[in-house]
């Protein structure tokens, strides 16, 4: 444990140490923003029932940052050490694979957290000034950070999966960057089909991922919906673990 | 603390797609021993430690580090051995105390000893007036500390160090072979070099590899020995040309030899001794019996390269 606390303490660290971490929370902020400013302009137009924590998931606004910072958060965590070599002094001291892995997707996920921090903001402003005393109600609040850290949980995996692969940090963004827009396109398309019996159009439905993240902040969390992101990411962190062990075979 | 050897590697094979890094080798490094491994690069010593460290696993035959195999038994192996890699990686946006505690937090210290261990291992390493300053804005011979630091951090039993000395300036050199020198007798030492004087003087046995196996495993100064049993003879002598050729040929310990004429009188004469033994005291002896005036008497000395050649000779007749 205490392998494993220094260790994401560590990860954690070097997005604050360099300038990094500080452009991927002003670029999130930026796009957060310019997606808040949408809402309101469509919410002087025409009145809505939704309420505001949906409205901040019913543009495609949160996807383009979690698709687009996701590479960033994640491209450095194995293969910048395995670029600059200390990832050779990292795994000849007695840490695990598991420990290394758990630590930096840990670590990652955290940043990805605290990027969302500034949209929490932006609800506050909505309830004091248009005295909506329901846009920060704590059920739609726990729903929309469930659901963020499960969609963040999952990018998070898919990334550091992919930065395992390699040892070029441009490479691994790339990889990143490709697995997740499909993800994205596959998420259109299950939003427009309809689901009927058959296994496979069950199937493609579980990927109707922009439905799934408007019920979270709605305040509906759906067990389906947890277990299929929560077993995504695990699939992508038992990769990476795989990954990161394949060094013993070669 | 049990009986078996710090290191035991049995029949060592590492290959790498359609390349042999290491061929078979065996070796035994005894407690408390400073050991050198000499080559150049791609000799395999690179390969052997980081096989050593656990960090890459080997094609075939076993290695044990005191007692417990690399592969199998691979954290136990890492909680004793302190490892440097070639040049040195560093996390260099940290400071100098801030990355030596993650490294001793690491490696499984306690929060006490991690702060007495930090502090002891930076005066050993001078480190104390760079504390606070970052790594990588250090300059090399301080960040080379900062490895060698790290690597002692946590007292292992072996310390593994992959070209400590590698593009350092002479100063800075010392300095590092002064640290591996006290070094000797709490930890066992595992250096490699390509330097020759390097390994004489820190080490108590080199072990000398080329193309992938250990041609030789003993102490500098058997080495030396060896190599002086081919040691050729300088001799600057004032003196006629035939009568100098007329006596190295009566000398039945000159086996071959090579007279040509010097400026002024003198002639240069290049020796080479049967069995081994040292010519000098020898042509002295005739000089001044002959009084001739003598200006230079050296023994050749020998670089890595005239090793390799003495060593790997006797395999290269076994081949043909």
């Amino acid at each position: 444990m205490q392998v494993f606390f220094t260790l994401t303490r560590r990860e954690l660290a070097t997005y604050f140490v360099s300038i990094t971490g500080y452009v991927i929370i002003a670029a999130a902020t930026f796009l957060v923003g310019e997606n808040f400013v949408v809402i309101l302009r469509n919410l002087g137009g025409m009145p809505t029932p939704m309420p505001v924590t949906e409205l901040f998931f019913s543009t495609q606004f949160f996807w383009v940052i979690v698709v687009l910072a996701a590479p960033v958060i994640t491209m450095r965590t194995f293969a910048l050490e395995k670029y600059s070599g200390t990832y050779e002094t990292l795994m000849t001291t007695p840490v695990s694979d598991l420990q290394v892995v758990a630590a930096k997707f840990t670590a990652g996920w955290l940043f990805y957290l605290i990027m969302w921090l500034p949209m929490i903001a932006c609800l506050y402003i909505v309830q004091y000034f248009a005295r909506q005393s329901g846009a920060l109600e704590p059920g739609m609040m726990t729903g929309m950070l469930l659901g963020n850290a499960l969609v963040g949980a999952l990018f998070v995996a898919l990334g550091s999966f992919a930065s395992a692969l390699t040892n070029s940090q441009m490479v691994a963004a790339m990889i990143t960057l490709v697995f997740g827009s499909s993800l994205m396109s596959l998420a259109y398309v299950a939003e427009q089909v309809t689901v009927t019996n058959t296994w496979q159009s069950q199937l493609l439905g579980q990927f109707a991922l922009f439905s799934q993240m408007q019920d979270f902040a709605r305040g509906v969390i759906d067990t389906r919906s947890v277990v299929f992101f929560t077993s995504l990411a695990f699939l992508f962190l038992f990769l990476t673990l795989r990954v990161v062990e394949s060094r013993r075979w070669k | 603390m049990n009986d078996s050897p710090m290191i035991e590697v049995v029949n060592l094979t590492k290959r790498y797609a359609g390349r042999t890094a290491l061929a078979n080798i065996s070796f035994r490094v005894a407690r408390g021993e400073i050991v050198g491994l000499l080559g150049d690069n791609g000799a395999g010593k690179s390969t052997t430690m980081r096989i050593l460290s656990g960090f890459l696993p080997a094609t075939s035959g076993t290695a044990r580090v005191a007692g417990f195999d690399v592969f199998h038994e691979a954290e136990e192996v890492r909680r004793r051995i302190g490892y440097m890699p070639e040049n040195n990686p560093l996390h260099n946006e940290m400071r100098v105390r801030e990355y030596l505690r993650f490294r001793a937090r690491l490696k499984g210290l306690s929060y006490k000893r991690t702060r007495d261990r930090v502090n002891t291992v930076m005066e050993q390493c001078s480190l104390t007036d760079v504390s606070k300053r970052i790594v990588g804005q250090l300059s090399k011979g301080y960040k080379q500390r900062v490895g060698l630091a790290d690597a002692l951090v946590h007292e292992p039993d072996l310390i593994i160090l992959d070209e400590p000395t590698i593009g350092l300036d002479p100063h800075q050199i010392r300095a590092v072979r002064q640290l591996i020198k006290s070094l000797a007798g709490l930890h066992t030492v595992l250096i490699s070099t390509h330097i020759l004087p390097e390994a004489e003087m820190t080490c108590n046995r080199m072990m000398i590899m080329l193309r992938g196996r250990i041609l030789a495993s003993d102490t500098p100064e058997n080495l030396q020995q060896l190599m002086a049993s081919r040691g050729q003879v300088l001799a600057e002598i004032a003196a006629p040309a035939n009568e100098l050729n007329a006596c190295w040929s009566e000398i039945a310990e000159v086996e071959q030899f090579d007279v040509s004429p010097s400026d002024g009188a003198f002639h240069r004469c290049v020796l080479t001794p049967r069995n081994g033994c040292d010519l000098r005291p020898l042509i002295f002896a005739l000089v001044q019996e002959r009084g001739w005036i003598l200006r230079e008497l050296t023994r050749n000395r020998h670089s890595l390269e005239d090793i390799y050649v003495q060593v790997t000779k006797p395999t290269e007749e076994e081949e043909g």
